[in-house]
């Protein structure tokens, strides 16, 4: 009993540490990871709502039978690499978890390597997803050019 | 009529009920069923799948087309035994999904979306060997896009098959930005247009139906309208024009082109993908595919719309009306069953409604109108998957009654008319 007692103490003096070492760090460093993907949702919000809410809806939630949701699927939050080639190629015809659609992805190489490393991003910390950003540097290593 | 005004209300009830347990979240207010006066809906039966057309028989029940097979049975029978006007369901059989189903001198026609069967009737109208359906069409083109394939009968033993183009507009990259129209578009040699077929020969396909009118993008209600022994379709248009931004906005893309209703006689060719009808200019306009840039008009060898209606609300099922139950102006005119947008965001969604159209002669006769509104369950539909219902086919009851389907749900309602009632 005493031991948990203890071992919880030390839990919130831990984290009170931390925020207090986050807080205090803030004003002092340059843009930090977290506002750079902040900006990055931002820009690639602005890209969804040219492009990808037409399919996807602006809740993201696709639509029945015919675009699958960006909600926590396998795709959204797996493989970062089979997800940006899915924005470079194209996608017809597959599955998304056990569901199919009766509708083309087109590819959407029009947009540069900062402008699909930002909606992914977007997308990935939005309409209840929560995973790591797409970088320009994975974009770029899968195409070179852009 | 107590009886019908009860049963609406426990719909609508269940409704509002089932709406404010899946919207809490939204704070969105559910909204009640709104016909004209004396018209009364409910739920003739519930979660029977995703239920596409309907055909009924003599006796009033109602065999039901699935998307989607249930435990193998893409086609079900619902019964109204007892006759309280609620129907369950009494068999199953074909397994394989679907949309197009017909019943015509003692045949029940249907579609997996790439063949038509047949299936002999008994004097009741059920299926006598529901394991052996005669084979009538076969081989064609199934892919992933605008697939199923509606049919309907003429008088004369010529069945209609939809072939829906596997592609919006025929671009080199389907649905690419930007991408150019392929010239003289190849896919209209085996699609986007309606083909004819012997009811009664076997293993047709391609080589032995014919072409009977193209230019259709895809087409998924139709109906052989009695009055004057023809063909009527209703296409669902292209979606975004926006792919050419330089020509048009999201609105612009929101609001164009028209979902148009077609009559067809043989040979006819509606445009797609050349073309597209601007309901508001009330004009057959280019495709920017093909050169278009919103203000340049269409060849006017493509043949006009008999209506034209706000644009991508997805029209799903087309019935002219020829029963006795409804008031007289709603004699043969035509029901069309909306399916609900999803190429209008970011703008909400519209459409979720059944309509209907005036005819007098065989042309309309007035301005189409709303007729039942409400299937969506919510005021504003802001993302198609927050419709409760989505209507989709339309049958005849023996009785005058319209039934609904809805794919979404697998509700099939019964649209009843009493002078008396409110
Ligand atoms: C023309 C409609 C359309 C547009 C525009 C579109 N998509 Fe898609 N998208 C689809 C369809 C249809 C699929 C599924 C294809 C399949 O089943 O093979 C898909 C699949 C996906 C997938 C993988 C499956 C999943 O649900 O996780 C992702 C991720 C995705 N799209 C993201 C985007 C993003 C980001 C954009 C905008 C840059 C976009 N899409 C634009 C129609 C579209």
């Amino acid at each position: 009993m005493k031991k948990i007692l203890y071992s919880g103490l030390l839990f919130i003096a831990f984290f009170a540490l931390k925020t207090v070492t986050a807080q205090t760090k803030k004003p002092l460093a340059k843009p930090s990871a977290t506002t750079n993907i902040n900006a990055s949702i931002q820009r690639g919000k602005a890209v969804y709502a040219t492009l990808c809410v037409a399919c996807h809806q602006v809740d993201g939630g696709g639509v029945p039978n015919l675009n699958p949701p960006l909600i926590k699927t396998s795709y959204v939050l797996g493989d970062k690499k089979r997800l940006i080639n899915i924005l470079l190629n194209g996608m017809q015809g597959v599955d998304i978890d056990g569901e199919t659609y009766s509708n083309v992805m087109p590819p959407v190489s029009q947009f540069s390597n900062q402008q699909i490393a930002d909606v992914l991003t977007y997308v990935r910390n939005s309409f209840g997803n929560k995973a790591s950003a797409v970088t320009l540097t994975e974009v770029n290593s899968l195409r070179p050019k852009k | 009529m107590k009886n019908n005004h009860t049963r609406l209300k426990i719909a609508t009830l269940s409704l509002a009920l089932l709406c404010s347990i899946t919207k809490a979240q939204t704070n969105k207010k559910a909204e009640q069923f709104k016909l004209p006066q004396g018209f009364n809906i409910s739920v003739a039966a519930d979660d029977v799948g995703r239920a596409r057309h309907m055909a009924i028989t003599t006796d009033g029940a109602i065999y039901v087309k699935l998307a989607r097979p249930v435990d193998g049975k893409g086609i079900i029978l619902l019964e109204d035994k007892d006759g309280d006007g609620k129907f369950n369901q009494s068999s199953g059989f074909g397994n394989y999904g679907g949309t197009g189903l017909y019943i015509k001198d003692n045949y029940l026609y249907a579609s997996s979306n790439s063949e038509v069967f047949r299936y002999k009737l008994d004097k009741d109208q059920r299926v006598v060997d529901p394991s052996k359906p005669e084979k009538i069409v076969t081989g064609l083109i199934d892919r992933r896009q605008h697939e199923t394939k509606s049919i309907t009968l003429d008088n004369n033993g010529n069945l209609y098959v939809n072939i829906g183009a596997y592609s919006n507009s025929c671009q080199e990259a389907d649905r690419r930005a930007g991408s150019p129209g392929r010239p003289d578009c190849p896919i209209l040699d085996s699609a986007g247009g309606i083909w004819r077929f012997k009811i009664d020969q076997l293993n047709q396909s391609y080589n032995n139906g014919s072409r009977f009118a193209t230019g259709l993008r895809n087409v998924v209600g139709l109906d052989w309208n009695q009055q004057d022994n023809s063909l009527y379709v209703m296409q669902h248009g292209r979606d975004q024009l926006d792919m050419f931004s330089q020509f048009f906005n999201s609105k612009q893309s929101a609001e164009l082109p028209a979902e148009c209703m077609y009559k067809l006689k043989e040979g006819d060719n509606a445009g797609w993908p050349y073309m597209y009808y601007d309901p508001f200019k009330k004009k057959k306009m280019l495709a920017p595919e093909y050169g278009g840039d919103g203000t340049k008009e269409a060849n006017n060898k493509f043949i006009d719309p008999v209506v034209a209606f706000p644009a991508h609300l997805a029209p799903n099922g087309l019935l002219f009306y020829t029963g006795s139950q409804f008031p007289e102006r709603y004699k043969n005119g035509a029901f069309v069953a909306f399916h609900g947008s999803w190429n209008r965001a970011p703008q909400p969604q519209e459409g979720y409604f059944v309509a209907f159209v005036p005819f007098a002669n065989g042309k309309p006769s007035g301005e189409w109108e709303i007729f039942a509104n409400g299937f969506a369950g919510v005021s504003v539909v802001n993302s198609p998957r927050e419709a409760v219902h989505r209507p989709c086919g339309l049958a005849l009851g023996k009785d005058g009654s319209l039934y609904v389907s809805d794919d979404t749900k697998g509700t099939i309602f019964r649209i009843t008319y009493n002078k008396n009632s409110k």
